[in-house]
């Protein structure tokens, strides 16, 4: 449910206080009133006010200097300026100093209805946007990135500092080793986290296409350009833009980043107006850069401009004593996500986690964490439902790896069926379906009791 | 622009809705504040539906002399406001609302008209009949639907004195009306939300 809209009503006028408080209560408005500037000041210190009705004819403060003070001290909340007697001059005056309108009393009951709904609406809006903004940053800060690594703890703090910077930074490291969180994580406790996150994957997109993504076109620039559109350059104005893949990019578009990157200035795909922008670069890539400027596929002087601030991140196999640590912290997120009860994992399958290499890194251990939760049937995820260990089929043969969804299901049916003797109320109450469903699987994946040997 | 033709025309006393409500201990008192002769079979109507829909008891209250400071003789127009104040006056005991009915077009100080005001969870309202004859052929115009109107925006401004609020649902008769036409698209009774409210208000209230 949405928060109650506050109102004040400020009037040195009892009657015209009591009658509009009155009349915005009606609408179910939580509203108070203040006489005059100082009692309006005062209240808007002691809390938190959406809308603001303010006389401009008032004895001491008059309603432009409570205007002036209160866009000080709040200056999220709506003003409206009322008057009985108005002149162009104050009008002008009011809205150039932030009012958000300047009524003259007495008001249409529809005008004075309307404009609060849309000052309501504006408030909604206002208030939902500061939240989701919230939710981002909350979603992306470096206590997200989680390590007990000394060496991931240095490169937080590296992050960190760059992060108060306007400087060009590089992010390398394998895939799945956490490039995207740790740019949006650098983006979130910037200067600029109130401007735009603007991603773009260079490997994603042809040369043409990713030239018209990163630079936009005119109307007309190719044959599918119908109107004109803003490029991701353009988007990121204000914030940050991260360049992912950025070693995939051809030899045209690395001299296209190289000129925009010193000159902070760029033509649209077909135009020839100039576009000046106000962006912070992260680029990021798998690829060793390095070796790519050596064998001459990859700009040296690009590399140079890109690589201020580098920090690559560790593959997972070289910082295994933070797997523990990322188990908790990925069941912790699906069991919101699934809103199942993921208490952890048992002993034997940390174990079997902790003996891998993780080639895909975090996001494969996070795929197989998701397996195991899906199948799992309990709140501990156990060995068998990983699908990552190597097991007797049921047929007698080795079965190794990963495997796809529907045989990991099959084994953990039939692992199920087996410990309760084929009973299948049991077992469905193990597995957390109903028997019919278990009828069904059992018919589906044709599973069938072992025979008793004699 | 709606034409008031289309809708309904005759008062029809089946159509108000009344819902299982405690029986209102008091009594909501009626005051004809006009300055043209009270129309007795007029408030005899708003009488009856008030008592159908509140399922309370009704008195009609007589008083005599004018309401000082009422008329503001710049607009030509009488504030609700100081209407509301004088109405609450020397209040009988058993008074548990009152609500005042007048001919005289209302005004609060910062809008150009109201067909009413009340206290929200408060003990007095008043409504005007002035606009309400407004594109319904005046005077001598459409009976049925002025007298619609009448019934409409009495029980809104009681529902006030009950604590309700403006009501979102299309119909309900308490959604906010600025204008005849937005009188005219209402149900002359309460939606179910408002309804389910009002009797939760009422028991709370101590019935």
């Amino acid at each position: 449910m949405r928060e109650k809209v506050k109102i004040l009503v400020v009037d040195d006028e009892e009657i015209v206080r009591e009658s509009l408080s009155g009349w915005l209560e009606e609408d179910g408005y939580t509203v108070d009133v203040a006489p005059d500037g100082p009692t309006t000041i005062g209240k808007l210190k002691e809390s938190e006010w959406n809308i603001l009705l303010v006389d401009l004819k008032m004895p001491g403060m008059d309603g432009l200097q409570v205007l002036e003070n209160a866009r000080k001290i709040k200056p999220e909340a709506a003003i409206v300026i009322m008057t009985a007697y108005a002149t162009v001059d104050t009008a002008v005056q009011a809205m150039k100093m932030g009012a958000y309108d300047y009524l003259v009393k007495p008001f249409e009951p529809e005008e004075l209805s309307l404009m609060i709904k849309k000052l309501v609406n504006q408030q909604n809006l206002l208030r939902e946007n500061i939240l989701l903004r919230k939710a981002l940053k909350r979603q992306y800060r470096f206590r997200d990135l989680l390590s007990k690594s000394p060496r991931m703890q240095g490169l937080f703090e590296l992050a960190k500092t760059a992060a108060k910077s306007n400087s060009t930074v590089l992010i390398l490291g394998e895939s799945g080793t956490g490039k995207e969180l740790l740019a949006r994580a650098i983006h979130a406790e910037s200067p600029r986290s109130n401007g735009p996150f603007v991603e773009v994957s260079c490997a994603a997109l042809t040369e043409t296409l990713l030239e018209s993504e990163l630079f936009g076109h005119e109307k007309g620039a190719f044959t599918d350009a119908v109107s004109r559109n803003k490029g991701k350059f353009e988007m990121a104005h204000g914030g940050t833009l991260f360049l992912d893949e950025i070693g995939d990019i051809s030899p045209k578009l690395q001299l296209d980043l190289l000129r925009v990157i010193e000159e902070r200035e760029f033509r649209r795909v077909g135009g020839s107006e100039l576009i000046k922008v106000d962006v912070r670069l992260i680029a990021a890539t798998n690829r060793n850069l390095k070796k790519l400027v050596e064998e001459g596929t990859f700009r040296e002087d690009l590399y140079y401009r890109l690589n201020v601030i580098a920090i690559t991140l560790p593959p997972l196999r070289e910082r295994k004593e933070d797997i523990p640590l990322l188990v908790e912290h990925i069941l912790g997120q699906l069991s919101v996500e699934m809103a199942k009860n993921l208490e952890g994992v048992s002993r034997e399958a940390m174990d079997l986690l902790l003996s891998r290499d993780w080639p895909g890194n975090v996001r494969e251990l996070r795929n197989v964490l998701e397996r195991g939760a899906v199948v799992g049937s309990g709140g501990i995820l156990q060995p068998s439902d990983l699908g990552l260990f190597t097991v007797e089929g049921d047929d007698g043969s080795e079965r190794t790896g990963m495997e796809s969804l529907k045989e990991i299901e099959r084994h953990h049916i039939l692992e199920v069926l087996k410990q309760n003797h084929w009973n299948i109320s049991r077992s469905a109450r193990a597995l957390g379906i109903d028997r019919v469903t278990l009828y069904h699987k059992i018919k589906r994946y044709g599973l069938k009791p072992e025979r008793a040997v004699s | 622009m709606k034409n008031p033709s289309t809708t309904d025309l005759s008062y029809d006393p089946s159509r108000s809705v009344s819902f299982p409500l405690p029986w209102l201990e008091g009594a909501i008192y009626l005051e004809w504040i006009g300055e043209g002769q009270m129309d007795g079979s007029l408030l005899n109507r708003v009488q009856t539906h008030i008592e159908k829909v509140f399922h309370c008891r009704t008195r009609v209250r007589i008083r005599k002399g004018s309401i000082p400071l009422a008329f503001d003789p710049n607009r030509k127009q009488h504030s609700s406001t100081v209407i509301l104040r004088w109405l609450l006056e020397g209040l009988p005991r058993d008074a548990r609302k009152v609500l005042a009915v007048t001919d005289r077009d209302l005004f609060i100080p910062i809008l150009t008209f109201v067909f009413g005001e009340a206290q929200l969870g408060g003990r007095g309202a008043v409504v005007s009949t002035a606009r309400l004859r407004e594109e319904s052929g005046g005077r001598s115009g459409n009976p049925g639907l002025f007298l619609n109107r009448l019934l409409k925006e009495c029980l809104h401004e009681l529902g006030h004195t009950f604590g309700l609020t403006h009501c979102a649902n299309s119909g309900c008769v308490m959604e906010r009306s600025n204008t005849v036409f937005d009188v005219d698209r209402k149900n002359r009774a309460f939606c179910q939300d408002c309804a389910v409210l009002l009797g939760d208000l009422l028991r709370e209230e101590g019935k």
